[in-house]
């Protein structure tokens, strides 16, 4: 296809799809925003674990309560150190009564396979590393549905964001499903099986069924852009081994009243210390643009922190970007700058997600 | 794309066309296919000084940030302020969106710098892919 390839963490992926087919990260944005894209997501890692404790072994790794989950139902979660910061965060899904699936960072696969693996040993429960057995395709956009309906004979209708169900994809049987993604947008992943020829042929099957909605491959660029609108945190940038709970402000995936799990009695203190630092949403007030890593400066030029994420907005078409500041400096409408190319340029805190899809 | 041949070509993908001693300089082709969706291109003040191969100024994509390389040494006498509102021009028309104007300090600079042909064989010799 032509696409720009790029290596992360080990995988050869492309950036973005070219120009000449109408690709580029603005247009593959767009497509998400406004009608529809596919991403190969191959890279994610999947991990289940399944047993008479699953349950109790899902509760003790993650900090989101998977006992509210009913068969067929997602969450977002995290999975912590003892210390209350982030191995990763992930998508548990509950595929069946004890069966659970860990959707997580191609980055982090094996350190979160192994670490899943070491803290469960004590349930009678099976994990198993099925990473390398899908090729997981997301299908993303509000015209998601209606692409993937053409290939399915699942009543798509019936699944609600952040619910799975089983159907026959492009012929194959019994494939998963899951209204999900990672674009802020409404959308849809699959998980098929991983050998190059299928997955070659279901990629094709979906551009093809697309063509009539404007459907267009996406590349890393895109994805990271789309995330970043929504707020959604990346691993080694909004979350990593060094930043907790409260700081990332994900308190809402964290369920405290839950008696027990791994990092929870670290969160504890910390909540009671209070965070020194917290996620906030930037946008450029000034001609500029913030980039990862590039420092954050008070009004009189002093570094107070950093941003974790920062591009330019296509769908939003403003300069944003998500940044660690201490709490003084939070509230939305504070005046701070972003030190670009050694000089100190104007940007305020504003209302983050920075961009929420319309409610039908 | 063929690159014009009126013109000579920097290493670091810019490209210069001199009449006398004024000369307009840009980014290539490749160099705006490379960085894809160009929204943010910054230039030096008129009267600003550069010296060839030193930094003038910068380019930004969605994705990156990139640095433009002086091809010759010489005075700014005009920016194209069209580039700041309508920074995507240079990937439509990049041999055409001229960014600068300068002076030039020594025009003898250019015959240091690659042909439209050899600057081709070099970016397939470079890219590869």
């Amino acid at each position: 296809m032509g696409a720009k390839m790029v290596d992360f963490n080990g995988w050869d992926m492309p950036v973005e799809y070219p120009a000449s087919i109408g690709c580029g990260i603005i247009n593959e944005h767009m497509a998400v925003r406004t009608g529809v894209g596919i991403f190969d997501v191959s890279h994610m890692g999947d991990i289940r674990l399944a047993g008479p404790q699953a349950l109790a072994a899902v509760q003790h790794i993650s900090m989101n309560d998977a006992s509210r989950l009913a068969v067929g139902q997602a969450q977002y979660s995290a999975l912590l150190y003892p210390q209350g910061t982030f191995v990763d965060d992930v998508i548990v899904h509950r595929l069946g009564e004890d069966e659970y699936l860990l959707v997580i960072n191609a980055g982090t696969r094996e350190k979160d396979f192994n670490w899943v693996r070491d803290n469960t040993r004590q349930f009678d429960c099976a994990v198993e590393n099925l990473s390398d057995d899908f090729t997981q395709i997301a299908i993303q956009g509000p015209k998601g549905v209606d692409v993937l309906q053409k290939l399915t004979d699942a009543d798509l209708s019936a699944v609600k964001f952040y619910w799975v169900t089983r159907g026959s994809v492009c012929g194959l049987k019994n494939i998963l499903i899951a209204r999900t993604g990672y674009t802020a947008e409404d959308g849809f992943e699959i998980y098929i099986p991983a050998d190059e020829a299928t997955s070659a042929r279901v990629w094709n099957e979906i551009l093809n069924a697309g063509k009539e909605f404007g459907l267009v491959p996406c590349g890393l660029g895109a994805r990271n852009t789309l995330r970043l609108e929504g707020k959604l945190p990346l691993y080694g940038h909004e979350i990593s081994d060094t930043i907790n709970v409260w700081e990332a402000g994900l308190d809402r995936f964290c369920k405290m009243e839950k008696p027990e799990f791994v990092g929870r009695a670290a969160l504890e203190k910390a909540k009671a210390a209070g965070v020194t630092r917290t996620l906030v949403g930037l946008e450029m007030t000034e001609r500029g643009i913030a980039r990862d890593g590039y420092k954050v400066l008070d009004g009189g030029g002093r570094e107070i922190g950093y941003v974790t994420s920062g591009s330019p907005a296509p769908f939003l078409k403003k300069n944003i970007a998500l940044a660690y500041v201490p709490p003084e400096f939070g509230a939305v409408g504070t005046a701070v700058k972003v030190e670009i190319r050694g000089q100190g340029v104007g940007a305020q805190v504003v209302p983050t997600p920075f961009y929420k899809r319309p409610k039908k | 794309m063929a690159y014009p041949t009126d013109r000579k070509y920097t290493k670091e993908h810019e490209w210069i066309q001199a009449s006398g001693t004024s000369a307009s300089i840009g980014i290539t082709d490749h160099a705006q296919e490379s960085l894809g969706d160009i929204v943010f291109v910054e230039l030096p003040k008129i009267g600003a000084e550069l010296a060839a191969g030193k930094t003038f100024g910068t380019v930004e994509s969605v994705k990156a940030v990139s640095d433009l390389y002086a091809p010759a040494s010489g005075t700014v006498t005009e920016t194209n302020g069209e580039l700041a509102t309508s920074p995507e021009k240079v990937n439509k028309d990049p041999h055409g969106s001229w960014m600068m104007k300068i002076t030039l300090k020594n025009p003898g600079e250019l015959d240091g710098l690659l042909s439209a042909a050899d600057y081709e064989k070099f970016v397939a010799e470079e890219g590869g892919h």
